[in-house]
């Protein structure tokens, strides 16, 4: 690629490079692709769900002077809307639960947003909830949640969905994280619509028992915008799996990724050995760089050193 | 029999078990026995998801996915990330 300039940060966002794992391949007749969402500019791939969530409400007039935002996030929506914020010239209320790692919530107040802790144990879902009640009761928030906003998917079809097409010749898998459904319904309509028998594979975590421990099945949450119809393939993926795709990762492709991306390339890897040739895509949603406090990198049983802590 | 995982919240229900043996030959088999036993289970099974082989039984064949005597049943509360 010639070297260019960019005007500003934001247009940074998006056009991550695709890099073949070929020490992670099961088997020589089938290629691995894995997407490099951690080269977002905050790190994520939540950078082109905050871009879009954030001009969404700009283009719809709800961000007018002496609104703010407010969001519940696990932490990488929270550190990309926080930037876009800046940019943009909003303030920043995150809704996080408090067993999130440090990095993120020192990151997210260095950027500039306020942080506001919901219970631990109640996880994303608690957040969610927070938030909600938090917005009912003050007007001046404007909240995008992107748990149930058309722009997150929309993102994924236009930018993430659209680049890999554009890329590939071929897809027969595409592997994503599920957390807000948003990677998954966008990327996958947009790869169905070039290659229509393409598989559709969520990896989603199997949490310790405390992160579990006290929300009641009645609540359990189902974001808007996840169709599970849509998914091919539903795999859970345990904190051990987890961590042993982030560490084969780093030992054979020298690729730092985060929790959710070890489960993604355990979910590929697994998908790919049941291939003869093909095409796996795995979409890593971050880098390692937000983990680097949590106990799993060296521990003997990274299921017992997660147990209490939310991931992803 | 196949074995069960019970999350948290439901062990009220099985006498604080976290794994209960259940007999069957598919998913929807295994539930009533299971609700057989746990009258209490009933109503909170609707709010559950249901995993054979680690997959989602609705990614598969819904409440008739087959499931063999070696396989575990994982059962868990919807929840979301990001």
């Amino acid at each position: 690629m010639a070297s260019r300039t960019a005007a500003g940060l934001l247009d940074l966002v998006g056009n991550t490079p695709l890099v073949e794992l070929t020490r992670l391949s099961p088997k020589p007749g089938v290629q691995v692709y894995a997407k490099l969402e951690g080269q977002n500019p905050t790190g994520s791939i939540k950078d082109r769900v905050a871009l879009a969530l954030i001009e969404d409400a700009e283009a719809r007039g709800e961000l007018e002077p002496g609104r703010e935002l407010l969001e519940p996030t696990s932490g990488n929506t929270g550190i990309a809307l926080a930037l876009v914020a800046k940019l943009r010239g909003y303030r920043l209320t995150c809704v996080m639960p408090e067993n999130v790692t440090e990095e993120r919530r020192r990151l997210l107040r260095l950027y500039g947003a306020e942080i506001v802790d919901s219970p631990g144990a109640e996880g994303s879902n608690g957040a969610v909830r927070l938030a909600q009640e938090i917005a009912a009761k003050e007007p001046r928030y404007y909240m995008p949640f992107q748990y149930g906003n058309a722009a997150n998917p929309r993102a994924h079809y236009e930018g993430t969905g659209a680049e890999i097409a554009a890329a590939l010749d071929r897809v027969d898998v595409l592997v994503a994280g599920l957390g807000t459904g948003g990677t998954l319904m966008g990327a996958g309509e947009r790869l169905r619509e070039s290659f229509p028998d393409v598989v559709i594979a969520a990896a989603e975590p199997l949490p310790g028992d405390p992160v579990m421990g006290l929300r009641s099945l009645e609540a359990g949450y189902v974001p808007p915008i996840l169709d599970v119809s849509k998914l091919d393939r539903k795999l859970l993926v345990s904190n051990a799996e987890a961590v042993a795709g982030v560490r084969a990762l780093l030992d054979r492709e020298g690729v730092f990724a985060g929790v959710s991306a070890g489960a993604v390339v355990h979910v590929a890897r697994r998908l790919a050995a049941d291939l003869n040739e093909g095409v796996v895509v795995a979409i890593l949603a971050d880098g390692g760089w937000k983990y680097l406090s949590a106990p799993f990198w060296d521990a003997a049983d990274p299921e017992e050193a997660m147990e209490a802590d939310l991931w992803w | 029999m196949s074995v069960i995982r019970i999350p948290p919240t439901l062990r009220d229900q099985t006498g604080g078990e976290r794994e209960v043996l259940a007999e069957g030959g598919t998913v929807r088999d295994l539930l009533d026995d299971l609700i057989g036993r746990f009258p209490g289970l009933r109503e909170q099974l609707d709010y559950a998801n249901v995993y054979v082989g680690g997959e989602d039984i609705r990614t598969r064949e819904g409440y008739e996915t087959p499931v063999a005597e070696s396989d575990t049943v994982i059962l868990l509360p919807a929840m979301a990330g990001g």
